[in-house]
């Protein structure tokens, strides 16, 4: 007897590969197992929705194009409860309309993925230009009190790498997962290698140990404070809403009781759960006697200051925070407590600084910052730790 | 046995949330036993169904339904409704909601489900007024009408939905009012056996914040209202069915046949999943 063997096509082609920052980010979401992208043009993250589009059909996912960024976040979260993986992919204004329905993720406890390559704001502010002023409106910018993940890579590999991590996360706790990349790394081609899908850790969401019926509580939380997610048609018949909710799902607008637990829970399963996603890399840190924090794009020019550094005789380190939500204080607090003092160049006018600040304590701060076109050189982060030498 | 104290469409209703938030004499109720009549009468698969709502009065019917549903932020049902039929082809999903949210805030959705022609079915309660926040004037208030924000009476020209559903591709679309409850559940029937995108205006009472200020402060005088001003017209021109406070047309306006976005997906998977195996991609 003989077997016929047919080659499965790949999801996703292994090895070395050239390829852009966005084409790395389509690509690693099809490794995590994304099969549902909504999303609205705009760059500089328009080739991650063309790359969706012409990938997903191809693996039996679905692309849709939708009429705003509003509607994209939308169908991103109805897309996860019909129990599909999904993410949208946007820059500045697209993030700002995305909001409302963030909030109804964190809400709903719907895993999905947000891709922010941040470019120059105010408003339409410069659409071709990289920025990272979006750190805080990622983390503070639906309404209401919540915690967040978002993930900050500066290299092609990384926006593979992240996006396959942000996927992972999402599914582990519930939650919308950002990666906020920015122009230079969405546009950027470099070399990249991408793993076998196979040899990847992937994470799907926890599914509800008891069969449909009334034992069955939508949001009933196990030990890591995130319920075991069901999704529709699956017979569960739940109900999930953007109100305050008790465990079943069904509102409770007057009860302070409701309002603290679910939105403490929120809150806690990240809080918690804290040691397990904070990510950090460090650089020539161990004896480090000026360090410089940075992230995205910023750490590419940061690596290279300190590396110029080092050749000058100045003892200097890098720490950068792969996630900056939640943000590392536990590290910066380290790092400070060893180093006379911490440079931060971002490209904005002061937001990661301040969580510096908060977590560097009496240990000096300087602050660099920059907007438009080009990221910091190496030079000038290279100058103000020559500033800060005894 | 059955139990005879039983209401018949008892197990289409999450009986641990009954009592309803919504007021004596509220068309809603209407609507929500119309939908759970046509269910019934089609023998649908309740654990396929995903009602979806948005905010407003009529946006909580989701948590009325004993099927999945989703209450979703102000205007975005239709939006959430995408993402889950195009996941999930093969479950059956409604969006239940408001002329205010259907149409102000979340008026760009419909235009362009519709334009698609996404395999979805709306139903929106027209009650003209946004009733859970007390009775401000809407995208549906008709002219001249006292609301609590058009206390000079209603400058705005008001929607014909049924024109504007029509205009963006709908391929079925009728009006009722919650007077007729038998018609309407036959065009939610029709609606839900319909490829493509379907709408159904339902012109609803609200006694409490609308009938009030307007010499209509029963459901009974609404009720009275719907009688004498609306009249069955099917298939009449849309585009000449304005509601006005003389007159309601009623009736199946459009009932044609299109491809639907789903089928239209399906089809376009199959050759991009070819080229796929061909060795493109």
């Amino acid at each position: 007897m003989t077997t016929v063997s047919v080659q499965k096509p790949k999801i996703v082609r292994s090895g070395r590969r050239f390829i852009s920052g966005d084409i790395a980010c389509a690509e690693g979401a099809l490794a995590a197992g994304c099969r549902f992208f909504a999303g609205y043009p705009i760059t500089p993250a328009t080739e991650i929705a063309e790359n969706m589009s012409r990938r997903l059909p191809e693996i039996g996912g679905t692309y849709i194009q939708m009429e705003d960024e509003i509607a994209s976040m939308a169908a991103v979260i109805g897309a996860s409860y019909a129990g599909v993986k999904a993410m949208t992919a946007t820059s500045g204004p697209g993030f700002s309309l995305m909001q409302e329905n963030i909030g109804l993720a964190i809400m709903t406890e719907t895993p999905c993925v947000i891709v922010n390559v941040m470019r120059g704001g105010p408003s339409t502010g410069q659409p071709t230009m990289p920025g990272q002023q979006d750190v805080m409106q990622a983390r503070w910018g639906s309404h209401g009190d919540y915690e967040i993940i978002a993930l900050a890579p500066s290299s092609v590999q990384e926006m593979f790498d992240l996006t396959v991590d942000a996927f992972n996360l999402a599914e582990t706790y519930r939650l919308p997962v950002f990666v906020l990349a920015d122009e230079i790394v969405g546009h950027m081609w470099e070399r990249v290698t991408i793993p076998e899908v196979e040899s990847l850790k992937i994470v799907n969401r926890k599914k509800p140990t008891v069969p449909p019926g009334n034992d069955f509580a939508p949001f009933k939380p196990d030990w890591d404070l995130v319920p075991p997610m069901a999704v529709f048609g699956e017979g569960y018949r739940f109900h999930a809403t953007g109100l305050t909710h008790d465990e079943r799902g069904y509102p409770r607008t007057d009860s302070a009781e409701a309002q603290t637990e679910l939105v403490q829970r929120l809150c806690d399963k990240i809080r918690k759960n804290k040691q397990r996603i904070v990510r950090v890399e460090n650089a020539l840190l161990e004896d480090a006697e000026v360090a410089v924090v940075a992230y995205g794009i910023a750490a590419r020019a940061a690596l290279s200051a300190v590396r110029k550094a080092r050749a000058a005789g100045i003892k200097a380190g890098l720490l950068r925070p792969v996630t900056l939500w939640p943000f590392p204080d536990e590290h910066v607090a380290e790092v400070a407590r060893r180093v006379r003092a911490i440079v931060v160049p971002e490209m904005n006018c002061g937001q990661i600084v301040r969580e510096v600040e908060r977590a560097a304590k009496e240990t000096p701060v300087i602050f660099l910052p920059k907007l438009g076109e080009e990221p910091h050189k190496p030079d000038e982060i290279l100058d103000a730790m020559r500033g800060m030498r005894k | 046995m059955m139990d005879e104290s039983a209401h018949p469409y008892e197990k289409f209703l999450r009986k641990d949330r009954i009592p309803h938030i919504w007021c004596e004499g509220c068309g809603n109720g209407i609507i929500l036993n119309c939908f759970a009549r046509a269910l019934d009468e089609l023998n649908i698969d309740l654990d396929k169904v995903v009602v979806v709502s948005g905010i407003g009065c009529i946006g909580r019917v989701s948590g009325y339904t004993n099927t999945d549903s989703f209450h979703t932020t102000h205007g975005r049902p239709i939006a959430f409704a995408t993402g889950v039929k195009l996941a999930n082809p093969e479950l059956k999903v409604v969006v239940i909601s408001g002329d205010g949210d259907l149409f102000a805030i979340g008026g760009n959705h419909f235009i362009h489900a519709a334009r698609r022609n996404l395999d979805i079915q709306v139903i929106c309660a027209n009650n003209f007024i946004y009733g859970m926040t007390g009775g401000q004037s809407g995208p549906t208030t008709p002219l001249d009408v006292w609301t609590t924000t058009t206390p000079y009476g209603n400058i705005e020209q008001a929607f014909n939905l049924v024109h504007l559903a029509a205009a963006c591709g709908a391929v079925y679309t009728a009006r009722w009012t919650t007077l007729h409850t038998r018609w309407l559940t036959e065009s939610i029937k029709k609606a839900l056996n319909k490829e493509g995108f379907s709408f159904i205006e339902v012109v609803s009472e609200c006694p409490e914040l609308y009938g009030r200020y307007n010499k209509m402060e029963t459901a009974i005088k609404m009720m009275n209202w719907f009688k004498e001003a609306s009249v069955v017209e099917h298939f009449s021109d849309p585009a000449k069915a304005e509601i006005t406070t003389q007159r309601i047309v009623v009736g199946e306006f459009v009932d044609i046949e299109k491809p639907s976005y789903g089928r239209l997906l399906r089809e376009m998977k199959a050759r991009a999943a070819e080229k796929m195996s061909d060795g493109g991609g």
